[in-house]
Parts: structure tokens; C-alpha cells; sequence
């Protein structure tokens, strides 16, 4: 099995910043997907598949997280996850 | 409650937020937490056991919520998002797999590793600062507790099952609560918070069951099989009725139904008073089925479309074509009367879906209304698009809400001459004199209301938030429901210097508040100078009937001594003196008392 590992900054844009719905949209995507995805903020990192580890990360407009996703799916994952972010969530704004 | 208080008669007084009269037994409804839990310690071999119970509880849970979820009434739909996110925290790793964790680890049961995984949760939400993501704990106690239950096996208390006819009696009705209600059987019920616009006031008027929220200790006082008496018409709740009383308020649900029925075989008919003003009296509405019922009671119109629905009810924001097929449709029905659609009232308690907004202090006074399409131009242009293009299938006009001042006003017109442009170059045809029109419920704009009334077409005084604006309370705390006070002198000021503006500038102005359906309110309102009023469909017979009954001359110079009142309470006393001389024979039939609330 290939292991890959990507990293990449991500500055979080939405309005509202990763509040309960955007959280619950990167777990419907992880869930998409075999690799793990890892989300870090300043030292502290959360895991991707879960909605209370993303919360509690705690993330308004503005901050910059990286995104570590790490399997064989890694690449499609990670531009997914761009969109969805770059995306704001499909907010309006 | 004592053992000498069994089967003792008692009566509460509520808000009576959704109307009707029942007669039927309690069901009290525990949605307080959980009780005592045992923790104790699993040997080594009972371990996967205790694993597989937890596992059980959990997917029993998880049929809960999804039987919930798919049994949602349609016009409920806008809050599955709720209960979507309660499905994946059940299975979130923090919460599933640390408890698993626990029980195999230390050794511990179910219930205790679930409420030690609960309180490593809670101490991660706790440091977090935005208070919007930190109340999300509440959500997960609520999967957490639901799981308990499961646990212990005392089953999840769903409202789908009640199969008795029973009033429900709750300290509060959650909306996952209000959605499995099945009112086949639910003959009404009775919580002890909320207020007139709270969340369950808006489900049980949509249900159409009689309905008093804010009874503050009913679910101490009430026990499981007693008998009750709700009267959603006046907020008398009697708990353990003697006979009398019975036959008291069998009389009058008898009368009302009665009274009813006879008043409305007449609505239809324009409503003039006795010294013969005519007075427009159009319907208040929120979904497209309810303009039908409009026509039938009566309504001359739609006074006040609320097009928020839409927006709450699916997660994604309505495309441009939803919103005009809908507006197009209320228009093509209502023709040749005219529909008002009042411009996106977002933000604060409404909102749902679609659009998050940060949790705030005080949403009342928040990023909402025309202050939030203002910001949100992309949203606000798409609605007025909608709102232009339905404009050419009948009599459409438009208002802003919560406008403040002159400026918002401006900025708003600005938007719409945009859009009108934008339509023009692409040849999209639309009414070119839609009349435009402002809502005045923000005590500034009462204030401005004679520079306002230049620039926009109507006004329409929107008295449920001029009335907590003005008064400065919130509408859905149950502890000022008493304050709730649409007899206070300040507020017939208010309506009167509006009245005056409109009048100056020759323009029209109406009431579409809960005031304008308040039988003992219309005097008054008519008094003022008052011509046009929209409301509740339902209240419309009625209230077409009080108009028939009374002289306006005769209103106007009773008026100048309710000028001379100070408080909301002489003002209501005299009123309600006023109007059993004046409408006699509402008084003889017993409906009156039912309106009597403030």
C-alpha cells in the first residue's frame, strides 16, 4: 500500500468559520475517503472524521489551519477539501 | 405537589399562543435530565458484553433520531440539520470510540465511561471562546442523555407514540419535540416557558391545536392522568376541573365553535363601519397553502407575505426561480387583490438554515432584516428579482423590514433600482409603478417616520416588534409575557405620530401586527385614523364583525379620553368597557372574555 502524505496551509474564509455545519461538512467528506485527515492549528490538531475534535479546534474567519491528509487517496482528497474550503462552504459570501 | 392537593381544581394563567378549547387528560412529557445513574466496575469477562450493550443503546438511538427525521411534517424540514448533526456525533470518535475506549480500559460500565467521555467534551468546548461553537455542547449532552436513556431501558419518551387523545404537559417542547407531535392525537399542549412567538407557538398555530406556553410550574403541578381544561383563547389552564366548570367551558367551546361558524358565513363581505367607512382588511401569511384559506375567510388581500419560509427550509438558499414561482403563484391567486411581500425578515430567533450566523447576545437587535441584505446585496438582489419579475402576474407591492432610518431606506431603493436596471437590459418584463412600501416596528423610524414617508409608498406598522422595541422586552421571555403590553400609552403615541406622517405625506397606512387581530385593539386602531389592517386569516370574521359594530365617529371621540390614560392597564380596563357597550352582543356570547390576555 502506498502511504502518502500531503500538507497544506489553509486559510479559513466563511464568515462564520468552521462552525457546526462547515465541521459537519468536512466529516461528509472524510467519510468519502480511506485516508485520515488531520487538521492543525497553532500546536493542537484535530481529526478530520470527528465533528467535536473540528469544533473544539475552534476556527473563526480568518484563521490559517494546515491540512495533513495521509493514505492512498490523499491527492483527490486534498484538492476536495480545497474546494470545499475555497468554496466558504458554499456560504453566499 | 402535597398528597391533600390530589384531584384539588386549580387554575393557572398562561399565554395563550395557539387557539381553541380542550377538555382532555394530562401527559406529562419528562424532558428534564436523566436521573441517577449507577457506575460501577465490569470484570474482565463481562467486558465485551458491557461493549455490545453500549453498542445497542447507541443503535437504538440512532433509529430514534432517523424515525424522527423522516417523520417530520414537510413544513418542519427546515430543522432536519439538527438532527443530522446529533446522528454524527453519536458515532463521533470523541464520543463513540473514547467510551468503548473507557469500558474495555478502565474497566467501568457504559453509563459511567459515557459521562466521562461527556465531561472531557464539555472541558473542550469550555475553552473555546466562540460562544456560537461552545453552546454546541448542548447538542451533544442531548445525544448523550438520549443514549442514557436507551441505556438504562426506560426507552426514549417519542412523542410519536402517544396514541391516547392527552394534552401534553412539558417544562419545554424541543423542536425535534414539536415535529413528532402526532396530531391525531395531541389535543394541545401546555409547556411552562415561552412566549407568544416562541419556536412551539409557531408549530401549534401551524398544527392548528390550542396551545398556552409560559404556565412557569405546570409541570409541577400538573400530574400524569389528570384532568385539564386548556383554553388557548384566553391562557386559563384549570387542572382537575369540578363539573361546573366543565359544563362551564363545554358551554363555551359550544358557543365559540357556534359563534364562529355564524361570523363567518358573513366574511366575506367588505367590512364597513357603522357610520360608513370602509376598512380593507387583509390576511397576514407565511407558506403558499395558507392564501387560499386567506380568500376563504374573507381577506381583501395579503397584507403581509413573511418570505422567510423558503429560506428555512432546506439547507441551500432558494434559487431565483423558487422564489418567483412562488411569489408569482400567492400574486396570480390573490388577484385582482394586491399581496404585499415584505423583503427577508432574517437573522435573530428565525433563523434556521441556508446562512449561519455567529451566535448573538441579542439577536433581536442584531445582523438581521433589511440590515442583513444590505450587507448581503448577492441575497438581497436575488429576492428582488424574484419579487420585480412576479410583479407583471397580479397586484404586487413590496416592503422593507425593520427599516431605522432614512439611510437604510435609501441604500434598500438603491438595491432595487439596480435590479430594476439589471432586468431592463435584459428585457425581463416587470411592473414599472410596483408600489414600495416600509415597515415601521424600530421606535426610530416612528420618530422619522415624517422624513421616512416621503420616500416610500406606504407604511405598514408591524406592533409586535414595535411593542418589545419600544418597551424594551424580549418577546419570547415568558417572565415579561405579562409586559407584552399592546395598550401602553407609549405605543399609542407611537402609532398615532405614524398615522399623522402618512396622513401629511398622502400616503396609506396599515397595522399588521398580532394588534390588528386583537378584537379589543381594533377600536382603538380605528380611532387613530387606521383604514387598512392585516392579520391572522382566522381573526378576520371576527374582526370584520367588530368593524360592521362600530361608529368611528363615536370611537374617535371616545379616544380623546384614553389619551388621557397613563397606564396600559387603565387603557385596557376602559377598552374593555368600552367595547361591551359598544359590541354588546360579543359580550353576550361569551367570545370576549377569550381575547381578554393582557
Amino acid at each position: 500500500m502506498i502511504r502518502m502524505e500531503l500538507c497544506k496551509k489553509i486559510r479559513i474564509m466563511n464568515d462564520l468559520g468552521l462552525h457546526a455545519r462547515a465541521a459537519a461538512r468536512i466529516v461528509e467528506l472524510d467519510r468519502q475517503y480511506k485516508s485520515q485527515l488531520f487538521l492543525k492549528k497553532d500546536d493542537r490538531e484535530a481529526d478530520g472524521s470527528s465533528i467535536l475534535s473540528i469544533l473544539t479546534l475552534s476556527c473563526p474567519k480568518g484563521t490559517e489551519i494546515e491540512a495533513r491528509i495521509v493514505g492512498e487517496d490523499s491527492e483527490v482528497f486534498m484538492e476536495k477539501l480545497s474546494q470545499l474550503l475555497g468554496q466558504r462552504f458554499e456560504e453566499t459570501r | 405537589m402535597t398528597e391533600s392537593d390530589i384531584g384539588v381544581q386549580k387554575a393557572l394563567r398562561g399565554v395563550a399562543v395557539s387557539p381553541g378549547i380542550v377538555i382532555g387528560k394530562a401527559r406529562l412529557v419528562d424532558r428534564s435530565k436523566v436521573k441517577i445513574y449507577y457506575q460501577y466496575l465490569i470484570g474482565d469477562d463481562q467486558l465485551n458484553r458491557e461493549v455490545e450493550r453500549l453498542e445497542e443503546a447507541i443503535r437504538t438511538t440512532e433509529d430514534q433520531l432517523n424515525t424522527i427525521k423522516n417523520g417530520m411534517p414537510e413544513q418542519l424540514k427546515g430543522h432536519a440539520f439538527i438532527l443530522d448533526s446529533h446522528l454524527m456525533i453519536i458515532k463521533d470518535s470523541m464520543l463513540y470510540d473514547a467510551t468503548i475506549h473507557r469500558i474495555l480500559k478502565e474497566k467501568i460500565n457504559a453509563e459511567w465511561a459515557l459521562k466521562k467521555s461527556l465531561e472531557e467534551i464539555r472541558s473542550a468546548f469550555i475553552q473555546v471562546d466562540d460562544e456560537y461553537i461552545s453552546n454546541r455542547v448542548n447538542d451533544v449532552e442531548n445525544v448523550v442523555e438520549r443514549v442514557l436513556r436507551n441505556l438504562s431501558g426506560d426507552g426514549q419518551e417519542s412523542l410519536s407514540h402517544i396514541n391516547e387523545r392527552v394534552i401534553i404537559v412539558a417544562h419545554e417542547l424541543s423542536p425535534g419535540d414539536t415535529s413528532e407531535l402526532n396530531t391525531t392525537k395531541v389535543m394541545g399542549f401546555i409547556t411552562d416557558v415561552g412566549g407568544r412567538t416562541s419556536h412551539a407557538a409557531i408549530i401549534a398555530q401551524a398544527l392548528q391545536i390550542p396551545v398556552v406556553v409560559g404556565l412557569e410550574s405546570a409541570t409541577q403541578l400538573v400530574g400524569e392522568g389528570d384532568l385539564l381544561i386548556v383554553d388557548g383563547n384566553s391562557g386559563e389552564v384549570v387542572i382537575n376541573p369540578d363539573d361546573d366548570v366543565i359544563i362551564e367551558y363545554q358551554e363555551k367551546h359550544l358557543r365559540h365553535e357556534k359563534y364562529k361558524s355564524s361570523i363567518a358565513r358573513i366574511s366575506h363581505l367588505p367590512a364597513v363601519s357603522l357610520d360608513g367607512h370602509p376598512i380593507v382588511v387583509k390576511a397576514n401569511m407565511e407558506f403558499l397553502e395558507e392564501v387560499t384559506a386567506a380568500r376563504d375567510h374573507g381577506s381583501e388581500g395579503i397584507g403581509l407575505y413573511r418570505t422567510e419560509f423558503l429560506y428555512l427550509k432546506s439547507k441551500e438558499l432558494p434559487t431565483e426561480e423558487e422564489l418567483f414561482q412562488d411569489y408569482r403563484e400567492v400574486a396570480e391567486i390573490i388577484a385582482p387583490e394586491p399581496v404585499t411581500l415584505r423583503t427577508l425578515d432574517l437573522g435573530a430567533d428565525k433563523f434556521a438554515s441556508g446562512y449561519e450566523i455567529d451566535r448573538e447576545t441579542n439577536p433581536a437587535l442584531g445582523l438581521r432584516a433589511i440590515r442583513f441584505c444590505l450587507k448581503e446585496p448577492a441575497i438581497f438582489k436575488r429576492q428582488l428579482r424574484a419579487i420585480l419579475r412576479a410583479s407583471q402576474y397580479g397586484s404586487v407591492q413590496l416592503m422593507f423590514p425593520m427599516i431605522s432610518g432614512l439611510q437604510e431606506l435609501l441604500d434598500a431603493k438603491e438595491m432595487m433600482r439596480q435590479v430594476k436596471d439589471e432586468l431592463d437590459s435584459e428585457n425581463i418584463e416587470f411592473d414599472r409603478n410596483i408600489k414600495v412600501g416600509i415597515m415601521i416596528e424600530v421606535p426610530s423610524a416612528v420618530i422619522m417616520a415624517e422624513t421616512l414617508a416621503k420616500h416610500v409608498d406606504f407604511f405598514s406598522i408591524g406592533t409586535n416588534d414595535l411593542i418589545q422595541y419600544a418597551l424594551a422586552i424580549d418577546r419570547v421571555n415568558e417572565h415579561l409575557a405579562y409586559m407584552y403590553q399592546p395598550f401602553h400609552p407609549a405605543l399609542i403615541q407611537m402609532i398615532r405620530q405614524v398615522v399623522n406622517a402618512a396622513k401629511d405625506a398622502g400616503i396609506s397606512v396599515s397595522v399588521c401586527g398580532e394588534m390588528a387581530g386583537d378584537p379589543f385593539c381594533v377600536c382603538i386602531l380605528l380611532s387613530l385614523g387606521i383604514k387598512e389592517l392585516s392579520m391572522n386569516a382566522r381573526a378576520i370574521p371576527i374582526i370584520k364583525k367588530i368593524i360592521r359594530s362600530i361608529s368611528i365617529k363615536e370611537a374617535r371621540a371616545d379616544f380623546e379620553e384614553v389619551l388621557r390614560l397613563s397606564t396600559a392597564k387603565e387603557v385596557r380596563q376602559h377598552v374593555s368597557n368600552r367595547m361591551k357597550t359598544l359590541v354588546p352582543e360579543l359580550a353576550e356570547k361569551g367570545y370576549l372574555e377569550g381575547w381578554d390576555y393582557v
